[in-house]
């Protein structure tokens, strides 16, 4: 790794330097992160008064409990609906408002700002929206002779927190793509019009393609996203339900941990999360890398 | 004021990369030492290590009596133009002057006072309250240069500093910087890769190739008699011509060359030697054909082909003659306007 | 040039007013419900355009809160976030710009595995560790504090690899002068790497800011004391607080209030804002 082609000669400043954030990071992150990986090879009696070693009970308990395995695919389902969602909409948006040259800032204004709204928030606000006694969509679906209700049906609750994680996310990739759009040469644009390709032809041929770098980035972040940052989504509008229907996984670490207080079983499942975020990480970076040869 | 007396100096990267070797320079009082040479031939490694901005591995470093090697560069009493500038973009001109002055507890009159004077002295007096970006190429350069006049330092340390210019500002700044340097008789060391500003600016300048001396001298002397064919190559424009000797001898009476030793295997001619007049006393003539013909101006480049010769050979001529591309030219050359090299050792012979 | 033809154009307006119509939807909505009587709720469907009791609904969140239901009134949960958020944000600027300068401008042994101990904290988000976590907080006797609230928080692989990679687009030659001007380390930390690094600072301290004002699992189980709750959180207790339907005329102003602040900050800051985003992630 670099650094400077002329460093400063000093045999303790650096440790100095980088104390504060070595500390905070050695007793909030890694001390945390191998007690979980500690505590996941071990059970309480109900009562809490013996461990016992257990070695990788807990997680072969796990992937054999239908409610783990439900979980998981519940998160397969939310991040995927949510990344397509999201980054489709965005992507819809950014292609629009290139064309742009003086409305251009207006529309980005408004279009940014959810990014500041806290997941927790934007959960209750599409709540509220599609409540079903006096919500505007399930008034409006019933018109269409739909019966909308998040609180019975699985599927509704399902649509529910998709559509409020992806929207808070809009913004995010919105201003990805829109960078991405910007860094596109415009002579490519004129030598593909010039070889005789329609507009339609161009964006799938030319500017598609030459976005896929920033795709793939933004569909990592996006799945980071949906499987850890949306905590605030599920706890403040559904609690997972109804019937375990959007019980994400870190939904499910903090519910086995905190509320059914089965430290072992919540630990197993904090490693499993730290290894996906681990893969998502290294692909990220690999990523990043490639970005920098390019 | 000082002199700086290189003993030996060399550098070694980790991994056993070799940058500089042996260099012994002198470099008296007032005196202005050009180092120059081609792109990674060491010589910007060279004036760091001067700086005291890269280690010294080899040798002995001294400014005025002193002994440098392990002294911080704010400790060697030098001061330094850097090729970009290096100006403090988030300061004013006054502040990026005044910086150096500040950091070793001068009094703020007395601070006042220099950069005022160096800013008179480089006329950038209605400038000092701009930001570096407010001004322009010529102007950051002055600006760069006033940085290392407040300090009034044993030694300037110049990094290649007209190399951002356009043509036109970099004739003018060089002999701006000559002028200067001669008034305030500071010693200085420039570093450039351009031979025209080496010859004309430099006291004695000393031509670097792989990290090693391969001429110090006067610019005349280095010019008039390089020492290998390197500096040959390097210093002039166009380029000196280089025929083998064998060549040569097969053209004139074998007497003709009787001064040329027998060592000399290649010869070189430099272009501004070859004339279009017919061959007198104590000169040989050469026939090639005219492939291309060059007018600029005041001279002309003519571009021929010898037979039997690969490379092509430049004549530079003081008028633009009339003559037709594709014809056959004869052109003289003094006997003592010959080079003689010895091409396997790549030295001077004689 | 490829020109925009204008149908074309006017597709792209109707496309985008109505994506601006969905976006800003659910915050018209909330502003629309926070200005209603408590009434308007029991019946129907909710309402699209304003009702007249705005003042009345704030004044009843800022100063009373909702005692009955747990939340104590707004101003005090406004003012934690604040802190929170403030801590935070300044927090891991100061400790990133600190270990970026210290890993790019220093060789030092151990250098790379100090680098891997800063990296692995982008690995291990809180809400993956957040059991082992809390309880090293609650050792740490940090529970119901501002120091637990934000210093767990604090550290940031993001905020340091942003500074690392503008360190390294600082050119070299700024540094070497500074040396030959007579800077150590620190001064040049202070006199020029600060100064530089301002458009920087300013564009994170947005992004962190947002990050730190919207946290919600965290002090949900830091804080157990209304004195500490902050606004974002405090909203799920209004929401939840009770058997009955919620108060929606009061979540939804606390709502509003609850989100203002970010957008404000993203709205006046956007190019800021949009430089911190699109350039930590690169």
């Amino acid at each position: 790794m670099q650094t400077k082609r002329m460093t400063f000669s000093n045999s303790w400043l650096p440790y100095a330097l980088l104390a504060p954030q070595v500390i905070v990071t050695l007793i909030f992150f890694i001390w945390p992160a191998s007690q979980a990986l500690y505590q996941s090879f071990l059970r309480q009696d109900i009562f809490g008064l013996r461990t016992t070693f257990v070695w990788f009970d807990n997680f072969s308990r796990l992937f054999a409990d239908p409610l783990y395995l439900n979980s998981l695919k519940v998160t397969f389902w939310f991040s995927v609906g949510t990344t397509v969602l999201s980054m489709s909409v965005a992507l819809l948006f950014a292609v629009m408002v290139n064309r742009m040259i003086r409305s251009r800032d207006s529309y980005t204004t408004f279009l940014v700002w959810p990014y500041a709204v806290a997941p927790a928030i934007a959960g209750v606000l599409w709540w509220f929206i599609f409540n079903p006694s006096i919500g505007i969509m399930p008034y409006m679906l019933k018109g269409f002779g739909y019966d909308w209700n998040h609180r019975s049906s699985s599927t509704d609750a399902m649509i529910l927190v998709i559509i409020a994680a992806a929207w808070k996310q809009i913004s995010y990739n919105f201003l990805f793509f829109l960078a991405g759009l910007q860094s596109i040469p415009q002579s490519l644009i004129e030598a593909a019009a010039i070889d005789g390709a329609s507009r339609f032809k161009r964006f799938w041929t030319i500017v598609f393609p030459l976005l896929s770098p920033i795709t793939f980035f933004l569909m990592v972040v996006n799945v980071v996203y949906a499987m850890f940052d949306t905590f605030g989504v599920i706890h403040a509008t559904t609690e997972g339900g109804p019937a375990q229907a959007t019980n994400i996984l870190v939904y499910k670490v903090y519910r086995d941990g905190f509320v059914n207080l089965n430290l072992g079983s919540s630990a197993a499942q904090s490693v499993i999360l730290m290894a996906i975020v681990i893969v998502l990480t290294v692909i990220q970076f690999r990523y990043i890398e490639r970005r920098v040869n390019y | 004021m000082a002199s700086i007396t290189m003993d030996n100096l060399g550098k070694v990267y980790t991994g056993n990369v070799r940058a500089v070797s042996d260099v012994n320079i002198d470099i008296a009082d007032g005196e202005m030492i050009v180092l120059v040479g081609p792109s990674g031939c060491g010589k910007s490694t060279l004036l760091r290590m001067v700086a005291g901005l890269e280690t010294i591995t080899e040798g002995t470093l001294k400014i005025g009596d002193r002994v440098v090697n392990q002294l911080e560069p704010a400790d060697r009493d030098i001061a330094m133009v850097f090729q970009n500038y290096a100006l403090y973009p988030h300061m004013t001109v006054f502040n990026n002057l005044a910086y150096g002055l500040k950091n070793r507890g001068f009094k703020k009159d007395e601070i006042d006072r220099r950069v005022r004077e160096a800013a008179a002295m480089l006329e950038i007096g209605q400038f000092l309250d701009r930001k570096p970006r407010q001004l322009s190429g010529g102007q950051r350069q002055r600006v760069a240069m006033g940085r290392a006049l407040v300090r009034e330092p044993a030694a300037f340390l110049f990094d290649e500093p007209l190399s951002n210019l356009d043509a036109k500002l970099r004739v003018q700044m060089r002999v701006e910087i000559r002028q200067l340097q001669k008034r305030l008789g500071t010693t200085s060391l420039y570093v450039t890769h351009d031979q025209l500003e080496a010859l004309t600016m430099a006291d004695r300048l000393v031509v670097l190739n792989g990290g090693r001396i391969e001429q110090i001298g006067t610019p005349m002397e280095v010019y008039l008699r390089p020492a290998t064919t390197f500096v040959a190559g390097f210093i002039g424009s166009p380029a000196m011509n280089m025929l083998p000797a064998a060549y040569l001898r097969g053209l004139v009476a074998a007497d003709a060359l009787a001064h040329m030793p027998v060592a000399a295997d290649l010869v070189g001619l430099r272009p501004e030697d070859l004339s279009l007049a017919p061959a007198g006393e104590g000169e040989i003539a050469l026939t090639g054909q005219l492939m291309l013909l060059e007018p600029a101006g005041a001279e002309s480049h003519l571009h021929l082909t010898f037979e039997g010769i690969r490379d092509t050979i430049v004549a530079r001529l003081p008028d633009v003659p009339d003559v037709q591309e594709g014809s056959h030219l004869t052109f003289s050359i003094k006997r003592d306007k010959l080079h003689p090299f010895d091409q396997a050792r790549g030295k001077r012979v004689a | 040039m490829v020109e925009n033809n204008r149908w074309g154009n006017l597709f792209a307006h109707l496309v985008l007013i109505l994506g601006v119509t969905i976006v800003v939807f659910p915050v018209y909505v909330a502003i629309i419900a926070s200005t209603h009587p408590p009434g308007t709720f029991i019946r129907g469907v909710m309402p699209l355009l304003p009702g007249p009791n705005a003042i009345e609904n704030y004044r009843i969140v800022i100063t009373e809160g909702r005692s009955r239901a747990g939340t104590p009134p707004i101003g005090g949960m406004l003012w934690n976030s604040f802190v929170m958020a403030m801590a935070i944000t300044i927090g891991k600027l100061s400790i990133s710009l600190l270990s970026a300068f210290a890993i790019v401008y220093f060789r030092f042994p151990f250098r790379i595995f100090f680098f891997w101990i800063i990296f692995l904290t982008l690995m291990l988000p809180v809400e993956v560790r957040i059991v082992p976590t809390f309880q090293v907080v609650a050792d740490l006797g940090m529970l119901n504090s501002f120091a637990g609230l934000s210093i767990p928080l604090i550290a940031s692989a993001t905020a340091t690899f942003l500074f690392r990679q503008f360190f390294m687009t600082v050119p070299e030659e700024l540094m070497e002068a500074a040396r030959v001007d007579g800077a150590g380390p620190m001064k040049f930390f202070k006199d020029i790497l600060m100064p530089l690094s301002i458009t920087n600072i300013a564009a994170l301290f947005v992004i962190m800011f947002i990050y730190g004002w919207n946290q919600y699992l965290w002090p949900l189980l830091i804080t157990t004391d209304p004195e500490y709750y902050t606004i974002v959180m405090g909203i799920q207790r209004m929401v939840t607080g009770g058997d009955s339907e919620p108060l929606w005329h009061l979540v939804m102003a606390t709502v509003v209030l609850a989100a203002l602040p970010p957008i404000l900050v993203i709205l006046f800051m956007q190019r800021l804002f949009v430089k911190g985003l699109t350039e930590t992630e690169k």
